[in-house]
């Protein structure tokens, strides 16, 4: 049973599935009138020209319109088109700090903003190269990389079936092989991304974009039949969430740099990702929580002469905080717009009756048309529902297990302190040891001891460049990560507007015809 | 007829029917009190009466009781509404249904149209009653009226057997259908409409809610990427303020208009079942009264053909003032209901189009939004 390619999700048409095509992507550029050169933190980020707030749309065309929006949609692209060794980068900018360092105290916050420079292809670059390596960049195309994930179709049948999505990309990137191209990919191979992404010790300290959850009960009714409306929702609303966890995913400078990306968007049959049994139903967010507490639990506490570190995360804690309230009151306003739903069609339909029974002609024609009128309003109340809850809900879903991730790369710096302590600890008592060996003169186990504190010595210099660099790449991502949200969430709120604008006009309309009806009864 | 009852019929209401308004109503405690101003026909000026829900009462007793009017049983009565109870039970509450509704316009509203239909009213218009009610600065009194012929429809069940009684006349047999129909129709209608402004006023509150929170939301803090964050929470915070409106709005609208237009017609269509029954059981007497000069001996058939007639007398009176007043009832529903319709209409219209503009306020706050 295969779908049409062309389905939209039926039950919620809104206006996310219509945008105009790819030329105004193109010529779209800062629209948000963003300063390239913000003076602070990252002068490399660069206005995304695809989000495109301001355009209101009838027609469904375009896989890549509107998604952009959703997603956070800026980044230091400049750094996709240059840098290829990343990990270069990351070692030049560590050599050139570690000569001045002490402690974690000298990264204070000017040097942040200096860091960031790294990302361009001269790693200690002075910010006039950097500038004139940024109007190169701006006159480039406005955009680099762009996903959608389309087309859920049904594969297979009864509890082994699957749902593959149509993963498509179009860039300008020289380092895919095409412009244009799509893959199918099954769910299980995004948690598998995630997984192999967030493994990775280059990647330590970026927070890593969360694929949605599991979910049991949702995909056994899917393998059963696709048709029922829970089941609609259900795909759609996955597939929402695997299009903005991918665009999450690219827009992040360093993990579009990873090869496991870009495999995963270009390679016809990536292997099946076997390690998904471990993100099963305990979910993401139990998982960094689980990574916290062993964190906490550590017994050498970090003594953090930095407060920027310490500031942050209890500011992100009390935001998660905030937003699951959020969540709660938004999820309570979704189930009341669907219960208004329900509540108006059983109102036509009594309405239908009673101008059944109506003598009276006109009184009996106008309450018919007032019956449908009311049939109208249902249709309107379930968009404006599915507004609420996919704009708002999911948004909200997602920065809280966003701010989780964030969390996890606090968590992530902790560990990396924690282990530089515990080899300087190490260093320490081989040293002694082999103190002790001068002394009871032992000449063949002094050699192998003096081996041993070289090695140390080099593990030790090693975990705290690990550690100066996680510091560096958190800072960078935090600030980042605000910046995205505030973008992401005015994004939204305009969609939103403009499909509660759209929603009145059609109200207005409905009412303007239905007038004269009423006026004519007597 | 005595010189007392003529006394009590003849009258002629001394304000015009369509200014009476129920201008406020006071509470004191458990009791509530309305203030029901008129306009003199004679000249300028005003009456202005206070009346208890009792007093209501009082005159409704007093418009039952004309037993000597002829074919007063025809009469469709205005209906009254149900009594209100400052701290409702949820039965009270249901019972009320629109009128339970909002802080007491709803239910003021159907206390003057109560008023005013029965002022308006050719027959009940003369009783003395009403002219009292209207204009006697005293109370009026509370003592109890005498016995009534019709007071509410006895709920027994040989009663209720009568109501399905066949009729000797089409036309009427064709109205009690249709209005058993209609009845049912226009009770259903008015309950899910309650149901659709009850979810609206959920809608409301779960907004001013969510607008609530959005402001603990903001941060303090001179960060740039915080401030553009808090600033979108707090207009945020204001779109939704909006909507609450918007929201509280469209239910205001609806109780006022449909549905106190739905809720006056379905206790209507009650008063005009009750008519018909009335009617029926005219005819259900008549037809026994006849039966009984039939089987009567000869000694008591002039006294049984005595009450015959009178019967028939009284069903014929009743029949045409029914007529009468089914032609009539008619007219002022449709009327009535084309009001509603039209009003409704026009408030939801102005209201989309308020809320329409503010939402594109906020479109053009949020586009400018560094």
């Amino acid at each position: 049973m295969a779908a049409s390619s062309d389905r939209n999700p039926p039950p919620f048409p809104t206006a996310e599935e219509s945008e105009p095509g790819l030329c105004d992507m193109a010529d779209a550029d800062s629209d948000e009138g963003e300063d390239i050169f913000v003076s602070n933190s990252n002068p490399v980020s660069v206005s995304r020209g695809v989000s495109q707030p301001d355009r209101v749309s009838e027609e469904p065309s375009d896989l890549f319109s509107e998604e952009e929006e959703a997603a956070s949609s800026t980044a230091a692209k400049a750094n996709g088109v240059h840098s290829d060794d990343d990990n270069d980068l990351f070692a030049d900018a560590n050599v050139e700090l570690s000569t001045d360092k002490s402690s974690s105290s000298a990264r204070k916050e000017p040097s942040g903003p200096r860091h960031a420079s790294t990302f361009t292809p001269s790693p200690a670059a002075m910010q006039p190269t950097s500038l004139e390596q940024l109007e190169e960049e701006e006159a480039k195309d406005s955009f680099d990389v762009d996903v959608a994930v389309t087309n859920p179709e049904k594969v297979g049948d009864g509890m082994n079936a699957y749902v593959a999505y149509k993963v498509s990309t179009r860039t300008s990137l020289p380092m895919f092989r095409s412009k244009v191209f799509s893959v199918r990919r099954r769910f299980s191979d995004f948690l598998g991304l995630y997984e192999k992404l967030s493994v990775k010790q280059s990647l330590h300290g970026c927070i890593i974009p969360l694929p949605p959850e599991k979910s049991v009960v949702g995909m056994t009714k899917v393998k059963v039949g696709m048709d029922d409306p829970s089941s609609v929702e259900f795909v759609e609303r996955r597939r929402a969430a695997l299009e903005r966890y991918l665009q999450r995913v690219v827009s992040h400078p360093s993990l579009l740099q990873d090869p496991d990306v870009r495999e995963f968007l270009e390679r016809e049959d990536l292997p099946r990702a076997v390690n998904t049994q471990a993100l099963s139903g305990a979910g993401f967010l139990k998982m960094i929580n689980k990574a916290s507490d062993a964190v906490n639990k550590m017994t050498i506490k970090m003594n953090e002469s930095d407060t920027w570190f310490e500031d942050k995360f209890q500011e992100v804690e009390n935001e998660e905080q905030q937003l699951r309230k959020l969540h709660v009151v938004v999820d309570s306003l979704v189930i009341h717009r669907k219960e208004l739903c329900g509540n108006t069609a059983v109102f036509a339909k009594s309405l239908a009756m009673l101008g059944n029974s109506e003598d009276n002609t006109a009184l009996s024609r106008a309450l018919s048309q007032l019956a449908e009128v009311e049939d109208k309003m249902e249709q309107l109340h379930q968009e404006q529902a599915a507004s609420d809850f996919f704009i708002f809900a999911e948004l909200l879903g997602d920065y809280i297990r966003l701010l989780g991730a964030v969390r996890g790369c606090f968590d992530q710096r902790m560990r990396a302190w924690q282990r530089w302590q515990e080899a300087q600890s190490t260093l320490q008592k081989k040293r002694e040891a082999e103190a002790k060996l001068l002394w009871a003169n032992k000449p063949d186990k002094l050699q192998q001891a003096k081996e041993e504190i070289t090695e140390w010595e080099a593990r030790v210099t090693q975990y705290e460049r690990d550690f100066d660099r996680i510091g560096m790449t958190v800072r960078k991502e935090v600030l980042r990560f605000e910046k995205e949200k505030a973008k992401d969430f005015k994004s939204q709120i305009i969609k939103y507007l403009e499909a509660m604008l759209q929603s009145q006009q059609r109200l207005i309309k409905f009412w303007e015809a239905f007038l004269p009806e009423a006026k004519a009864i007597a | 007829m005595s010189t007392e009852e003529v006394k009590e019929t003849a009258s002629v209401l001394s304000v015009h029917d369509d200014s009476i308004k129920v201008t406020e109503v006071l509470k004191e405690g458990d009791t509530l009190t309305f203030i029901i101003v008129s306009q003199k026909l004679s000249g300028t000026g005003e009456y202005h009466v206070d009346r208890t829900y009792e007093d209501f009462e009082w005159l409704q007793q007093h418009l039952f009781s004309q037993g000597d009017v002829p074919g007063i049983q025809g009469v469709i009565f205005p209906p009254l509404p149900a009594k209100p109870q400052v701290n409702a039970s949820p039965r009270s509450i249901k019972q009320l249904g629109f009128l339970a509704l909002g802080e007491c316009q709803p239910y003021c509203k159907a206390l003057e149209t109560f008023l005013q239909q029965v002022a308006a009213h050719s027959i009940l218009s003369k009783n003395k009653a009403v002219e009292v009610f209207l204009t006697s600065s005293d109370p009026p009194g509370r003592q109890k009226v005498k016995k009534n012929i019709f007071n509410r429809l006895s709920q027994a069940v040989e009663e209720m057997r009568k109501e399905g009684h066949k009729d000797v006349d089409e036309f009427f047999q064709n109205e009690r259908d249709h209005n058993l129909i209609l009845t049912g129709c226009t009770k259903t209608a008015a309950e899910k409409f309650l149901d659709v402004v009850a979810t609206e006023q959920k809608i409301a509150v779960a907004c001013g809610h969510f607008s609530t929170a959005l402001h603990l939301c903001v941060e303090p803090g001179e960060d740039p990427d915080k401030q553009a964050f808090s600033r979108v929470c707090v207009k945020l915070s204001e779109v939704f303020e909006s909507i609450k409106k918007n929201m509280t709005s469209v239910a205001e609208n609806n109780v006022n208009t449909l549905g106190l237009g739905l809720d006056l017609e379905s206790r209507y269509q009650e008063a005009e079942r009750e008519m018909l029954f009335r009617r029926t059981c005219k005819l259900v007497e008549l037809e026994n009264a006849q039966r009984n000069v039939e089987k009567a001996k000869p000694v008591k058939k002039a006294a049984m053909e005595e009450v015959k007639k009178a019967a028939e007398t009284e069903f014929e009176h009743t029949s045409g003032v029914a007529k009468q007043e089914i032609a009539r009832f008619q007219g002022a529903r449709v009327e009535m209901l084309q009001q509603a319709l039209v009003g409704w209409c026009e408030k939801q219209l102005l209201t989309a189009k308020e809320s329409a503009d503010q939402f594109n306020q906020h479109l053009e706050v949020f586009r400018g939004m560094a």
